[in-house]
């Protein structure tokens, strides 16, 4: 095991190495965050002075040196727009970001595993084929277009729900996460979203939950065990179930990861203030610490994510054991 | 008996009061990017400092100049001129407003990145007495008035010294939390009690403010921004915020057949126009060919089709209103008149010439980019166009990386001049001048006249002076004028936006009413 995670961390450094150089290559050609900071009749020699005090006129290894070496001590450089460091930035709105992440998800195993081993086990009743061909739809319509769909239904016709933003949100953990968990204002913000980061994963998981039991309900040993005698319950639930799980998680690591990009999308339409706006935003005004620094932190995550994954991996399946443990 | 009157009095204006606090949420497009009103020149930045603080002078919603701090000024001589200010005006801080705040703030100004181009003309600003203060500029100045609308009295006790940190607090930067950019303290209607950048400004009416007279009955506003234009105006018609701007022109029949809201739209002085590049094309240094292409551009086809009627065709800079403003200088959308213009110059078989525009600063840009290449096919020109963000378009615009090029101007002054300054005068390092002209149209009688223009103070000649610049570029085609961006707000039905609203796009929320 000590093997296994020195090496993740020696591959973490280097993936981070390689994000860091490749998110310093384009921050160059995603804009001039100075056009951004000053406003149009501003004189060019205005500019240049601007530029000069930011230090983006010095070449381009002398700027990524002076980045890593912050880097290091945790010092990603200031954020334009917000004038704060970009770490710190990052780190206040990534609880909105998490919280929207973490409720789709629920949502998601509460309502996949159900839906999915019901269509494995019954494929031909009129339900099954019901959910297969909404999945279908979810699948198809963007993400935006779902949630641009669910404001005008919720929100402008029928006034129940509201129609951005996070609402009322509490300070936890000392003011180091604003959460919208603990308010009815917050959940009820929280609700459009979640079921518009869910409508791509939802049925995406539901149709491999599917297709991974069916696989396994025609091996030998089902067969042996409906031979035997066993209960159908007991063979659903307890022996094939357990074998469909492996290949949902190994794809479930790495759509978590995915989520949380796909929340760029969510969370613009929403005004949904977490990190995937936060990245938009910073795109589009050239704010390119913080784009540099987030891209980072997805490196960072993801990283992290995958190895979580690849441990729980090797608990739940005997056979896969992770190389480097003997 | 003046006892009972004054018992009286008060009576009548508790009973009046509103008795329950009135909170108007507002959805903007963005916020303003600090608290401090000389870190950037920009829409948002200026909204705000008509919120929590007050200029000299301010516009009316015809284009006149309304006292505020000022109450009165008088010219002393050609450079000077003297004001008379309001007494008994208290900053957020409990400070009182004296000249002195005044002087402080334009010697800032000329420090500000973002505002010392606009006063750099301003000499000195001297404190007569407590009350009075004399404003000097360098040379005779016409636009005296119209830069007093940008003076915004900063508190400059509650701005010297300095912060926690070591930091003047008086520093202007645009990228550190300095002290005066999170914290404020002016005359206006409106303090900042809460703050998240990007998320959510809270604004309190303060108690002290000066305009007895105003008529605004809000207690407090709330600034959201709300990004996508879809979902701020969906935000209105849900009910979660009262008031939004701006209203893209596509969503102004959904707003218009809702009930309970309405919708406000005014013509702007958002000129959008395209510049040929004279530099790169030998082509376009013929005039015939830049007419036959604004003959050849139906800007009004663009106004009707694309803007949906949203927008005014344009024939010239300036908008109906300013002093500049010809009548009979109409959009000419003649296509017979194009193809003749470009036999005329010898180029009936046309040529093949590079177009770029932004994707996401101005309303439709990107389509009205595409239908103005499609238009120019018609005369033969074969345009390869190529849009992109406006992170990026800027530096293209400058590096002149296309023969024709798209941009938008909105004057900082409210004036006819500020257009011919920066978009056709002869381009020129030293100068500063015709700093965006990247058609390098360059004519030596309009560049003497707008020189001309700057020390002219009779407003008569002046406005002769303009009207001439306009009609040499309209005879000229100096450059291919589009049409002026309709502006627009929407709101509940309870709320009185008109009244707020004006031409420069900073609604006065200190007045606003809400029955």
């Amino acid at each position: 095991m000590f093997a296994f995670i020195t090496r993740r961390i020696i591959q973490a450094v280097v993936v981070m190495l390689i994000i860091s150089f490749i998110g310093f290559t384009i921050k160059h050609h995603v804009g001039d965050p100075v056009r951004e900071l000053v406003g149009v009749s501003v004189k060019a020699s205005e500019r240049e002075a601007l530029r000069e005090k930011l230090g983006l006129n010095d070449p381009f290894f002398v700027q990524y040196k002076n980045f890593l070496k912050n880097a290091v001590r945790g010092d990603f450089g200031i954020s334009y727009f917000f004038k704060k460091p970009a770490a710190q930035v990052i780190l206040e709105k990534a609880p909105a970001t998490l919280e929207l992440v973490f409720a789709s998800s629920i949502l998601i195993i509460i309502l996949s595993i159900p839906l999915g081993t019901y269509c494995a086990i019954k494929p031909k009743s009129i339900l099954s084929r019901l959910i297969m061909g909404m999945s279908i739809v979810g699948v198809s319509i963007p993400v935006f277009l779902t949630a641009i769909m669910l404001i005008f239904l919720f929100s402008v016709n029928l006034h129940i729900l509201p129609s951005y933003g996070r609402g009322e949100t509490v300070a936890v953990f000392g003011g180091l996460w604003d959460t919208g968990f603990l308010t009815i204002d917050g959940l009820k913000h929280l609700i459009l979203p979640v079921i518009a980061l869910s409508s791509i994963m939802l049925p995406l998981f539901i149709r491999l939950i599917r297709a991974e039991m069916m696989e396994v309900m025609q091996t030998e040993y089902i067969k042996f065990a409906f031979a035997k005698g066993l209960s159908k319950k007991r063979i659903w639930f307890v022996h094939a179930f357990k074998n469909t799980l492996l290949p949902v998680i190994t794809v479930g690591g790495v759509q978590l990861g995915i989520m949380i990009a796909y929340t760029i999308l969510t969370e613009t339409v929403f005004q949904w203030q977490g990190m995937g706006f936060m990245f938009l935003e910073a795109v589009e005004r050239s704010d390119t610490s913080l784009l540099v620094a987030y891209l980072m932190f997805v490196g960072v995550l993801f990283v992290g994510v995958n190895t979580v994954v690849d441990i729980i991996y090797g608990l739940i399946n005997p056979k896969v054991r992770i190389s480097g443990t003997k | 008996m003046k006892k009972i009157f004054c018992l009286i009095c008060t009576a009548v204006i508790l009973i009046s009061a509103p008795v329950h606090a009135k909170t108007v949420n507002l959805g903007v497009a963005a916020d303003p990017i600090a608290l401090d009103i000389h870190v950037q020149l920009s829409g948002e930045m200026l909204a705000y400092s008509h919120l929590s603080f007050d200029p000299l002078v301010r516009w009316t919603k015809d284009m006149k100049f309304e006292p505020r701090l000022a109450e009165k000024w008088e010219r002393l001589d050609e450079l000077t001129m003297r004001f008379y200010l309001r007494k008994n005006v208290k900053f957020h801080s409990g400070n009182i407003f004296t000249a002195k705040d005044v002087v402080w703030t334009v010697e800032r100004l000329k420090k500000s990145q973002d505002f010392k181009g606009l006063f750099e003309i301003f000499e000195t600003a001297v404190a007569v007495d407590e009350y009075t203060v004399d404003i000097k500029t360098k040379k005779p100045y016409g636009l005296f008035l119209n830069m007093m609308t940008y003076l915004f009295p900063m508190d400059s006790d509650f701005y010297t010294g300095t912060d926690e940190n070591g930091k003047p607090k008086d520093a202007i930067d645009k990228v550190a939390a300095t002290f005066a950019n999170t914290h404020e303290s002016g005359t206006g209607p409106f303090y900042v009690t809460y703050r998240e950048q990007g998320v959510k400004t809270v604004f309190k009416r303060f108690a002290d403010y000066w305009d007895k007279d105003c008529p605004g009955n809000i207690d407090e506003l709330i600034m959201n921004p709300i990004k996508k234009d879809a979902t701020r105006v969906a935000s209105l018609l849900s009910g979660d915020v009262d008031f939004i701007y701006p209203v893209a022109p596509q969503d102004y029949a959904m707003v218009q057949n809702r009930k309970g809201v309405k919708l406000v739209t005014m013509g702007g002085s958002r000129i959008i126009t395209f510049q040929l590049n004279q530099n790169r094309r030998p082509e376009f240094k013929n005039t015939d060919v830049r007419r036959a292409i604004v003959y050849a551009v139906n800007n009004e086809g663009i106004v009707e089709k694309i803007m949906k009627g949203e927008a005014v065709a344009a024939g010239q800079q300036g908008p109906k209103g300013f002093g500049g403003y010809v009548d009979e200088l109409k959009p000419r959308y003649d296509l017979k008149k194009a193809k003749e213009l470009m036999k005329k110059a010898g180029y009936e078989n046309g040529f093949e010439c590079t177009m770029i525009a932004p994707n996401n600063r101005y309303v439709n840009d990107e389509k009205i980019a595409e239908a103005v290449a499609a238009m120019l096919s018609k005369i033969n020109i074969k345009v390869n166009l190529k849009t992109m963000p406006k992170a990026q378009y800027w530096n293209s615009f400058d590096a002149q990386e296309a023969d024709i090029q798209m941009i938008g101007w909105h004057p900082d002054t409210e004036d006819s001049a500020n257009y011919s300054e920066y978009l056709v005068m002869t381009p020129s390092k030293e100068t500063g001048y015709g700093q965006y002209n990247s058609g390098n149209y360059s004519n030596k009688k309009v560049d003497e006249l707008v020189l001309a223009c700057q020390t002219e103070t009779d407003p008569d000649v002046r406005n002769a002076m303009l009207k001439e610049i306009e009609t040499i570029l309209y005879n000229e085609a100096a450059f291919v004028p589009l049409h002026w961006q309709n502006l627009s707000w929407a709101g509940k039905d309870n709320l009185d936006i008109e009244p707020i609203v004006n031409i420069m796009n900073f609604p006065y929320f200190g007045e606003l009413v809400v029955k």
